[in-house]
């Protein structure tokens, strides 16, 4: 049967078309700016990071120990009130190596690529990861499964942040 | 509930960036739709219209901006969003204002234009990771992608290069596309070779950003058998959110996926979809995401979605196609059209006026997906003829 889609719409512009000046360009900025208050269960996180420590909630019900915290399990829909000091170390559940920055400009030459990775944390349920980053180590060897551990900012250096954590480098 | 039925169908070219506004891309789109099955705006009873971030063209509020492209004047008008799943889960929005009875017909129209944003769109999807315990990492988008990726090969074992043989299916599937913005068909080697953007994901790994708009008309049963005597049903349903901490679970099976596909085809009726489905379209911004829905559509078994690539079952002449439109990967990504695109290639094929494209052996039921938000939501649409 013939093709019935007929497309209408969808004029390519090229590069050219607007710096020769033939299509016009509106320019504006937006600058946004906001401060976000941490809430009752993440600022208890972030008060511990500042301590050198990580701390996680269980529910009562259905027994999960989770990272990050959090004021309610959203499974079980009921409040957690358990606080349970989790260790610093963990494994690697995935990673990347990444060569892009957030606006997709690429890295220089000689910087290092970013190391994201989402870390299963030793005391924690079991698949409760968190998202960090990776340190001290050839990316090229990163490897599934790997043990890691926290690096820790000097205790001077801390501000109640996820950050307090500098990397995870391997154990 | 009523029987909805889509009768027309509208897509724009999509670009890299396009010469048109949002709003003149939308008309575009609406208004072939329109005149594919032969109504005007008069015969439309309401709008149900989708576009992802706001921030894109910087417009808050754009679907009101849009409404007037979109044929919203003076009716009905209602914008969904929900991230990447926003050009399937519109239609679905469609769907319950005709199967409900309220409306007989209903216009679906989903515009993205992405080049608005500068340096590039990419840069507005860091607000969507929690601002608190992820944003001061400073991620970017391809992050969770990469850390996907990497997680659903090491699970099964799969290869880069096995990865590479979905883009290379979808892009060669996409080059017979009137609207797609790629000219030239790609091997194996070029996914390889291409820049490493965040191992495992290589520059050709990723569709494109894009411009472009998709339209669809819904009408109820009476009005669909009036407009045409070849009425392509919408025979299910089906979407699912998933938790937003997505470090917790575990990334190589698409869960949220599974939940929307089997309510889809419960309603559909649908007891072994990997046998009575004929044509698959799976959200494919990446080549795995293509691999990984049909894994969470119970369209292929898990783990065993390579081997049914390399045996040809998912050609455009295997037992079950995907992405015979080509797909993200092959006619481009403007990401709320991109699934609406899916919808229309359903349409297409299934009344067999998919031209060089065309599913051979007479398909007669269709799957298209759609995933967003902070890989968390899926919705899906089975229609049949």
């Amino acid at each position: 049967m013939s093709e019935k889609l007929k497309v209408s719409g969808g004029t390519a512009l090229s590069e050219e078309d607007i710096r020769s000046g033939k299509i016009f360009v509106t320019e504006d900025s937006l600058n946004c700016a906001y401060a976000w208050d941490t809430g009752v269960a993440i600022n208890r996180y972030l008060a511990e990071l500042k301590q050198g420590r990580i701390i996680a909630t269980e529910c009562r019900k259905c027994k999960r120990v989770m990272l990050p915290p959090r004021l309610f399990c959203e499974l079980c829909f009921i409040p957690c009130n358990t606080w349970r000091h989790v260790k610093d170390t963990g494994t690697i559940n995935t990673f990347s190596i990444c060569h892009v920055h957030w606006d997709a400009s690429r890295i220089k030459e000689g910087e290092d690529p970013h190391l994201p990775a989402v870390i299963e944390i030793d005391g924690a349920s079991e698949g409760m990861g968190i998202m960090h980053i990776l340190g001290e180590v050839e990316p090229e060897k990163i490897k599934i499964g790997m043990k890691v551990q926290a690096v820790w900012k000097p205790e001077t250096e801390r501000t109640g942040s996820i950050n307090d954590i500098k990397y995870f480098k391997p154990l | 509930m009523r029987k909805v039925a889509i009768v027309g169908a509208g897509l724009t070219k999509f670009v890299r960036r396009a010469l048109e506004t949002p709003k003149e891309l939308s008309f575009e789109a609406t208004k072939t739709a329109l005149d594919s099955c032969g109504l005007s705006l008069d015969d439309i009873d309401c709008v149900a219209h989708g576009s992802a971030p706001d921030a894109f063209d910087g417009i808050h509020q754009k679907g009101e901006y849009l409404a007037d492209g979109c044929g919203g004047w003076n009716k009905p008008t209602m914008r969904v969003y929900v991230g990447g799943a926003t050009g399937v889960h519109a239609v679905v929005h469609g769907w319950h204002h005709v199967a409900s009875g309220m409306f007989d017909t209903c216009l679906v129209v989903c515009e993205e234009k992405m080049s608005n944003a500068m340096p590039h769109a990419q840069g507005f999807f860091l607000t969507i990771f929690d601002a608190i315990t992820e944003r001061a990492l400073h991620p970017n988008l391809l992050w969770i992608f990469a850390l996907e990726m990497n997680r659903y090969m090491q699970r099964y074992g799969y290869t880069k290069e096995d990865m590479a043989l979905a883009a290379v299916n979808n892009k060669k599937n996409g080059l017979m596309h009137p609207s797609s913005q790629f000219k030239d068909e790609i091997t194996v080697e070029d996914v390889l070779n291409s820049e490493t953007m965040a191992y495992p994901v290589s520059r050709l790994d990723v569709s494109p950003v894009s411009d472009g708009a998709a339209a669809v008309v819904l009408a109820a049963e009476p009005v669909a058998r009036r407009l045409t005597d070849k009425p392509v049903w919408i025979e299910g349903v089906g979407w699912t959110l998933d938790t937003a901490y997505w470090a917790t679970r575990d990334l190589y099976y698409p869960r949220y996926l599974d939940k929307a596909a089997r309510m889809a085809y419960e309603m559909a009726g649908i007891r072994e979809p990997d046998k009575q489905i004929n044509i698959a379209e799976p959200y494919d911004p990446f080549d795995y995401k293509a691999l990984h829905h049909m894994e969470g559509l119970q369209l292929s078994p898990r783990g065993k979605t390579v081997e049914l690539l390399r045996d040809g079952h998912f050609a455009r002449d295997g037992n079950l196609p995907m992405c015979p439109s080509g797909g993200l990967l092959g006619v481009g990504n403007p990401i709320a059209a991109a699934g609406t695109m899916k919808i229309c290639e359903l349409f297409w094929q299934l009344r067999g006026e998919a031209g060089e494209r065309q599913v051979p052996g007479d398909p007669r039921l269709g799957v298209a997906q759609a995933w967003g938000d902070l890989m968390q939501v899926s919705s899906v649409v089975v229609t049949g003829i």
